[in-house]
């Protein structure tokens, strides 16, 4: 028999083999599935993003090219001298302004840094430009474009100086374009909430004006990269907020076009779809757990019932062996005690045979001879009963088939033992099921074995108390059923499993002979029925007799 | 009317004290200690009622009954028993014995029953006769 603590594991055991089973090909599922659409989406996210910093590059790129192109071609075209005519350069200057209106202002300057001409709307005719470090470069390269700044016009700007050298001297002529041109392009690309894009020089200084938090010109926590070809999409964390970035540097210039955004923002539906995951996972854990804990539960409950079913059927079957066993024994035994018996009684017979003879009558002793005689044959026929109640428990006799009512039985019965009961101050009460249904079986051995155990009820109670005769009709199992309690002594376990065997009696010497619950058992299992006892000590005993009602 | 008497048993005690009791009360009673020497007595004199154990070794109560039946039909038969007594009693009587006793015997009781099988034997005997 498994004890409670067995079942327990083997429930826990059952339930988490059932989840391992269950819930890790789910998890692997669902993980693989989200990993894959994850790694699927990013790519997808990460290209957009590459594509988008890709055309925005060659837009700027072209821009600036188109510029440079302008000058260069308007420097090597016209003469120094042309230009030097501030009219003809007011004209030069409408044209351009034709095709571009980001052109601020042209500005003719000679090799000494002097401004030759100008044309535009600040008033720069006099500035000297030899100490500036950008008219030294571009002198030396022949082509300069200026990060942004704000200069003599305290406006974001940067410019464009291209250098022509015309016989033995060289002029330069520079152009300052307004770097909100830069803003519109960067700015033009279609972003989310928080997305952003802006141009940083090699120092992180910021060309164009952001969205948020910084203002041009201003020096930005970025980290730095070399100049790399092609694109870069990396995600990173800059003040503290991680955002996917996408990079680019410019063909013409040494500038890093960025864009930005918000990964949370662009790979929400991966977020969503990563909920909806877990909330399946969830519920589905959940419904898991549920039926485990529903299939152990069943299972160890059918479990517990059909160990329950063979430990009873286990008990009943020992005992009836044990029962079989034992009737043998007793019939053997009582068949060689009879022998003696049967010739101490004719010995003695024949002693008092003997003792009617006229001569020994006249004995002194004949008194003392006939007594001794008597009771010998007395305790012989004592001991003789012994024997046949044992030889009565242990013959198979076919039982009757009566046709009876249970209740009535139990009623004879009863009147048989109510003085008995009523002396001692018990009292027997009948709880009948008035639909009982009559049976089949044999009266008068039924009768004894209620005799014995109303009889044995009143002994435990020994006095004052209730004697409870319950008959109810099981319909499930096709039985009648017969209860009698007492609220008598009951007795402890190990008197119980031994109350049906014979010559077990808790009795005085004399007054059982411990057969009587013995034949009781064997009565009711030869009539096809079983009969059990529950006890309880100090508060009584009921011996409940189950017999098929048909 | 003197009845004659065969007690048939094993057990040498049992026929001894039963041949003193009958004989104490003036019947004529032989002893036979097994089946086949009660059959060898009944082959050289008749006896009107024969007392037979069950259980004994060799040819037992039910098969030397048979046998008695078989060859005196009239001879009564009563079955002495220690054994699982209705049982064997009634399969007895199912095989012609007049009746069964259970062991240990009252013997006015057994006297009774002697003497009410002599009865009948006398009736069957009277039945049968030749007339």
């Amino acid at each position: 028999m498994m004890q409670q603590d067995d079942y327990q594991r083997l429930r826990l055991k059952i339930i988490a083999t059932t989840l391992a089973f269950s819930f890790v090909p789910l998890l692997a599922l669902g993980v693989t599935i989200y990993l894959k659409t994850e790694s699927v989406y990013v790519g997808k996210v990460y290209g957009n993003l590459r594509t988008l910093v890709e055309n925005k590059k060659t837009t700027i790129d072209l821009f600036l090219n188109e510029r440079i192109s302008q000058l260069t071609t308007l420097a090597f075209t016209e003469t120094f001298v042309q230009l030097s005519d501030e009219k003809y350069l007011e004209k030069v200057f409408s044209i351009l302004q034709i095709h571009s209106k980001s052109f601020i202002d042209l500005q003719v300057i000679d090799q000494e840094g002097n401004t030759v001409s100008y044309c535009g709307p600040y008033r720069l005719k006099d500035v000297n430009y030899s100490q500036e470090p950008w008219f030294n470069m571009a002198m030396a390269r022949g082509l300069y474009v200026s990060d942004v700044f704000l200069g003599f016009r305290k406006y974001p700007h940067f410019i464009i100086a291209v250098t022509r050298r015309e016989g033995d001297q060289s002029w330069i002529l520079r152009a300052a374009i307004d770097s909100d041109i830069f803003d519109t392009l960067v700015r033009s690309v279609h972003l989310g909430k928080s997305g952003d894009a802006f141009l940083l020089t090699s120092e992180n200084v910021l060309q164009t004006k952001p969205r948020f938090d910084d203002t041009i010109l201003e020096k930005i926590e970025f980290p730095r990269f070399s100049k790399f070809s092609g694109t870069r999409v990396e995600e990173f964390a800059v003040k503290g907020k991680t955002s996917l970035y996408a990079m680019a540097w410019l063909d013409n210039k040494d500038w890093l076009l960025v864009i930005k955004d918000d990964p949370r923002e662009e790979l929400l539906p991966l977020y969503q779809a990563r909920w909806l995951l877990v909330f399946i996972l969830f519920g589905g854990t959940l419904i898991i757990i549920g039926g485990a804990v529903f299939i152990a539960n069943s299972m160890v409950r059918q479990l517990v019932r059909s160990e329950r079913e063979k430990a009873s059927l286990d008990a009943s079957l020992t005992q009836s062996s044990k029962m079989a066993a034992l009737g043998k024994l007793a019939a053997g035994v009582a068949h060689e005690v009879n022998n003696p018996l049967a010739i101490i009684m004719e010995k003695a017979g024949w002693m008092r045979d003997l003792l009617s003879e006229e001569d020994i009558k006249a004995s002194p002793n004949f008194q003392e001879y006939a007594d001794a005689v008597q009771k010998i044959e007395f305790h012989v026929r004592r001991a003789k009963d012994v024997t046949h109640r044992l030889l009565g428990f242990a013959r198979r006799m076919d039982p009757l088939r009566d046709d009876i009512n249970v209740n009535i039985l139990l009623d004879q019965t009863k009147s048989f033992l109510e003085n008995e009961a009523s002396f001692r101050n018990i009292e027997i009460l009948a709880d009948y099921d008035r639909g009982l249904p009559s049976i089949t079986s044999d009266a008068s051995q039924l009768q004894q074995v209620f005799l014995n155990i109303i009889d044995n009820a009143i002994d435990a109670i020994d006095k004052d108390g209730v004697i409870t005769v319950t008959t109810r009709h099981d319909k499930d199992a096709g039985a009648v059923v017969i209860a009698i309690t007492d609220t008598g002594k009951g007795m402890p376990k190990e008197v119980a499993d031994k109350i049906f065997d014979p010559f077990f009696t808790t009795k005085k010497v004399g007054e059982g002979t411990g057969l009587g619950l013995t034949i009781s058992y064997s009565i009711i299992e030869k009539l096809g029925g079983k009969i059990v006892l529950q006890s309880a000590e100090g508060k009584g005993t009921t011996f409940t007799i189950t017999l098929p009602a048909h | 009317m003197s009845i004659r008497i065969l007690v048939v048993d094993d057990e040498p005690d049992f026929i001894e004290t039963m041949v003193k009791r009958f004989t104490f009360r003036k019947m004529p009673v032989t002893a036979a200690p097994s089946g086949i020497a009660a059959l060898k007595l009944l082959e050289a004199e008749p006896f009107d009622v024969v007392i037979m154990d069950v259980r004994m070794p060799g040819k037992d109560g039910i098969e030397t009954l048979k046998e008695i039946k078989k060859r005196y039909p009239l001879t009564e038969v009563i079955m002495l028993t220690g054994h699982a007594s209705v049982e064997s009693g009634m399969r007895g009587m199912s095989l012609g014995a007049y009746d069964y006793v259970l062991k240990p015997v009252d013997f006015d009781e057994l006297l009774e029953k002697v003497r009410k099988a002599h009865e009948r034997k006398l009736l069957n005997e009277g039945r049968n006769a030749p007339r």
